[in-house]
């Protein structure tokens, strides 16, 4: 037994949910007591999803654990079938259905005898998985499931497009930004000649699948997802795949330079070093923003990063490498998959810190101290708790982490996405520092009856100089609070003295 | 020959019980709170976590004391002994909490595992001196509130006997009567004369309740002359009020029947059934039942409900012969049609988890006798719900408002069925006369967004209408 708080990974059937729920027209049938659907609700809320989530649960109550769920399961299955005729229906165990033991493989396939659609059981064990795993081992399953079966009854489509093509995996339902990654991919693509044949699971089709092995190469932008699915194609089609995450602009490069070579070992003789070039320079910001100077005065400045081993890792190579900034701890929750984090991140930090324990990573930060941390809402709120800025870069998230408007953290407007979240972080801080040094946010008394500071009060030539020197978001807020002092103690003139008495004053 | 009426009784049916709700886990986040010396240890996997954690948001940053008991495979297979791994968790939390008592959740998985919960508290209390009190609030037998009825349950064979408090200590267990009496001396002479006590036996509320509907439903009886002696569950677990055979109990939730059924068999109480005091006709008819049993002609209550019904009017308006649908999920429905009935509204159906008909008879007498004399159809009560049933009833009968959970209420409005949360009505303050203003403010919300948003055109959000 373990005395949990908080959990950064989901249990396994989430990721199956997720799955499922990417697809057009799949339904998955959770086999779980009442109160387990809350998936449907996080989809419905988080999602803001126009439609009704395809996931229903076929009860786990009383009468079945003292009977056994007999003929329930199946009706359940071929009665979903029936009302909306999915292509496929995934019935889904979850940690009650894991001790049950009941032989839930026999109830699919008696189902698939009566139904129209497909039915298959994810392979995932809550002891064993959590929700990232399980999301990649299902993936998988679907994919080889409908190429076996296109195999079998000699659908496949033999060769490869005409043009260079890709299939992208890894985007899915609840996934950070995915929805907009996947629309930066699809352009980046564009931008580069590469058709786009198939983008699974998110908005996919099962009919697709079978096209699958007609790409030039896989592309899996996420480490958590997808990468069973690359390897399985790369296995059986020989479909070579591009695992580097297209986030940052050093690694966009990198993707774009392995994307190169992979095609033209297959003949493409394509060159993107000048696509590369022009974008990095000009049309993403964020190299421009590195060598600008609000970016020098980040330099050194001290984060934290923890997140998904995607996210961290790469955000801790762009706070390093691209901003000169100081990672003094760089930390994931993948604990399955840490040797890989470790290898990523281990010269661009200080410390690495694999943990699923909230509290092990809030001791950390309150011992460090960074400037700003980049994390999960986990974060954020140790964070709020220490009064340290955190940007947010990876589930688990809130509905705010689902945002409206554009916002991929891939590709290049990805890059310029991330140089504002980085940069509105510290100059948060910063503008909070600041403030506690010359005297909070509020004052308590007014000093005049308007807002603006206009008085009678002489500043000497001095003091004005040195007023000015203070940066212009508190400059108002240190001019009232000398010219009060200078009033409470009836200093006509405020000279570089009194600037101080009353910097001091209001520290005190 | 006799003219044809509308059948005098009501409707029940029942269907497949594929609904959605809350796991009745979710108890725990309002009843930490209730009781602040409390710490809540759910006994489960990651799946209830998870459950917790999500549908809790920001609640769960603020240092809850809940926490969950996560089983792992060892625990499952028995490698591990549960004594011995429940008695490290709980000097854990004695050691960083020091709560009054530890309530452990059971959930599924204990159950299907048969953790005998029940067998090791008594044990383990006597271990580490701290009370354990055992509720199985489980998703294999349980909705959402009914959780906090598996709590009070186990709760009311804690209240202490008269014997077993000390004088000294009794003071301190009528903090409500203290508190509700603090500076009355000087008030009482200036202003309105004192209610005389009427001397009736002893009497216990149970459910759980935000204080401050406490203390206005406490006055409200007062104002009758009525003492209420103690409340299960109090603010403190070291206040549970005391209980002997022959006190009367009322409840104030529809979902407490569990509660109820243990005060009277195990404690020997005796249950004043009464509809519950949700709407300002629910309160009136609460208060005038618990008068009845003790002898007491009711004061004032008429034109107070006139005054509140008087009050809500710029609301009643707006509702007035409009139709709502109950898909079901918390308990609350049958109390919030018969208000919504009395507010001028038609209810079609009424979704409900689980309909004690005992327990909640009052009730649906009221329910029963309001819509006859607002002259509209009696309600089918749905029992054990069928969602995806519900969902081609309600595109059938477009009703103008669907009380929902969130997993539908989205995909309804963008079909243009306007939605209201049910949820919120567990967590808002509903009763009494003085919050029927708030139950209202949350049903018509949705009706005034939408008068808001009115000829944009925007009603429905879907491209193709999907088939369910």
């Amino acid at each position: 037994m373990k005395l949990a708080y908080w959990m950064y990974a989901g249990p396994a059937h989430i990721g199956t949910l997720r799955i499922a729920s990417s697809f057009k027209n799949v339904h998955a049938i959770m086999h779980a007591p009442l109160g387990d659907d809350y998936f449907n609700v996080m989809r419905s809320m988080l999602e803001r999803e126009r439609d009704f989530t395809p996931v229903t649960t076929s009860v786990v109550d009383r009468n079945v654990l003292a009977r056994g769920s007999q003929e329930k399961v199946v009706d359940n299955i071929t009665r979903k079938d029936r009302e909306e005729r999915p292509d496929l229906i995934v019935l889904t165990p979850t940690c009650t259905s894991s001790i049950l033991q009941e032989d839930l493989q026999n109830f699919v396939e008696r189902a698939q005898l009566d139904a129209q659609g497909d039915v298959l059981l994810a392979d995932v064990n809550h002891y064993r998985f959590n929700e990232l795993q399980a999301a990649d081992r299902t993936l998988h399953q679907i994919v080889r499931y409908y190429l076996q079966k296109a195999r079998k009854h000699d659908q496949l489509p033999a060769g490869k497009t005409e043009q260079p093509s890709v299939n992208l995996i890894g985007s899915t339902t609840l996934g950070f930004h995915n929805q907009h990654d996947c629309t930066e991919l699809k352009r980046l693509m564009a931008d580069l000649g590469i058709q786009v044949n198939a983008a699974i699971p998110a908005g996919a089709t099962v009919s697709e699948l079978r096209q699958l092995p007609r790409a030039w190469f896989n592309l899996v932008p996420y480490r958590e997802l997808g990468l069973a699915t690359a390897q399985y194609l790369e296995q059986e089609f020989g479909t070579p795949y591009v695992d580097v995450t297209p986030m940052g602009v050093v690694e966009t490069a990198r993707c774009l330079r392995r994307i190169q070579q992979v095609l033209n070992a297959q003949g493409a003789a394509v060159n993107y070093e000048d696509y590369i070039d022009h974008q990095t320079r000009h049309v993403s910001q964020a190299a421009w923003f590195s060598r600008s100077i609000d970016c020098q005065n980040l330099t050194g400045k001290k984060a934290v990063v923890f997140g998904d081993n995607t996210h961290a890792a790469a955000m801790t190579k762009i706070l390093a490498r691209e901003m000169g900034i100081r990672v003094v701890l760089a930390g994931t929750y993948c604990k399955y998959d840490a040797d890989w984090f470790r290898e990523q991140v281990s010269e661009y930090c200080d410390e690495i810190l694999i943990s699923e324990d909230n509290g092990e990573i809030g001791d950390a930060i309150a011992r460090l101290e960074p400037a700003a941390i980049f994390g999960t809402q986990m974060e954020r709120h140790v964070g709020k708790r220490l009064n340290i800025p955190c940007g947010v870069i990876a589930a688990p998230i809130h509905i705010q982490n689902f945002p409206i408007g554009y916002r991929p953290f891939l590709g290049y407007e990805g890059t310029n996405q991330i140089a504002d979240l980085v940069y509105n972080s510290f100059t948060l801080g910063m503008e909070d520092h600041l403030l506690e040094i010359f005297g909070g946010h509020d004052t308590k008394e007014a000093i005049t009856t308007s807002i603006s500071a206009d008085s009678d009060l002489n500043w000497t030539r001095e003091a004005q100089a040195e007023l000015n020197k203070v940066p212009g978001f508190v400059r108002g807020k240190v001019k009232r609070n000398t010219e009060k002092f200078a009033r409470d103690r009836g200093f006509s003139e405020i000279s570089l003295e009194v600037m101080y008495a009353a910097k001091e004053a209001v520290g005190a | 020959m006799t003219a044809t009426t509308e059948p005098a009784t009501l409707n029940f049916e029942c269907e497949t019980g594929n609904y959605h709700t809350f796991c009745p886990i979710s108890c725990v986040a309002w009843l930490y709170q209730k009781i602040e010396d409390s710490f809540f240890l759910v006994i489960g996997t990651k799946t209830c976590g998870y459950f917790l954690q999500n549908a809790m948001g920001v609640m769960i940053f603020a240092e809850p004391r809940y926490a969950m008991a996560e089983l792992e495979e060892a625990d499952i297979a028995a490698k591990l002994n549960d004594y011995d791994e429940l008695k490290r968790l709980c000097l854990q939390i004695k050691r960083d909490r020091n709560p009054s008592v530890i309530v452990w959740i059971g959930t599924c998985t204990t159950e299907i595992i048969k953790m005998d919960l029940e067998g090791l508290a008594p044990q383990l209390e006597a271990e580490i001196g701290i009370p354990i009190v055992v509720a199985r609030a489980n998703g294999l037998d349980y909705a959402f509130t009914q959780g906090e009825d598996t709590v009070l349950a186990a709760m009311a064979q804690r209240c202490p006997r008269p014997a077993e408090v000390k004088e000294e200590e009794k003071a301190e267990r009528n903090a409500i009567q203290k508190l509700l009496s603090f500076g009355r001396q000087s008030d009482a002479n200036a202003a309105e004369p004192e209610v005389k006590a009427v001397d009736h036996p002893p009497f216990v509320l149970f459910g759980s309740l935000p204080d401050p509907v406490v203390t206005n439903l406490t006055l409200e009886l007062k104002k009758q002359g009525i003492q209420v002696s103690g409340w299960l569950p109090a603010k403190r677990y070291t206040e549970l009020p005391v209980l002997d055979e022959g006190y009367y109990v009322a409840g104030v939730n529809p979902f407490l029947s569990r509660t109820a059924t243990t005060l009277m068999r195990r404690r020997k109480c005796k249950l004043i059934g009464a509809p519950f005091p949700i709407g300002p006709d629910g309160t009136r008819a609460w208060i005038e039942k618990i008068c009845t049993v003790f002898g007491i002609e009711p004061q004032g209550l008429a034109e107070r409900e006139a005054q509140i019904w008087a009050n809500l009017e710029d609301y009643l308006q707006l509702i007035r012969g409009k139709s709502v649908f109950f898909m079901g999920d918390n308990l609350l429905e049958i109390s919030l049609a018969r208000f919504l009935v009395r507010c001028g509204m038609t209810v079609p159906e009424i979704g409900i988890p689980y309909m004690d008909k005992r327990y909640q008879k009052a009730e649906l007498d009221l329910l029963t006798r309001t819509c006859q004399e607002m002259a509209v159809p009696l309600p089918r009560i749905v029992e054990k719900p069928d969602n995806y049933n519900q969902i081609q009833r309600i595109q059938e009968l477009q009703p103008d408002l669907v009380i929902t959970g969130m997993a539908h209420a989205n995909p309804l409005e963008a079909r243009g069925i306007s939605t209201k949360w049910s949820v919120e009505f567990t967590f808002a303050q509903i009763h009494g006369f003085t919050n029927a203003r708030d139950i209202l403010e949350l049903v018509t919300r949705p009706l005034r967004r939408n008068a808001a948003l009115e000829g944009l055109g925007w009603d429905k959000l879907v491209q193709t209408e999907a088939t369910i």
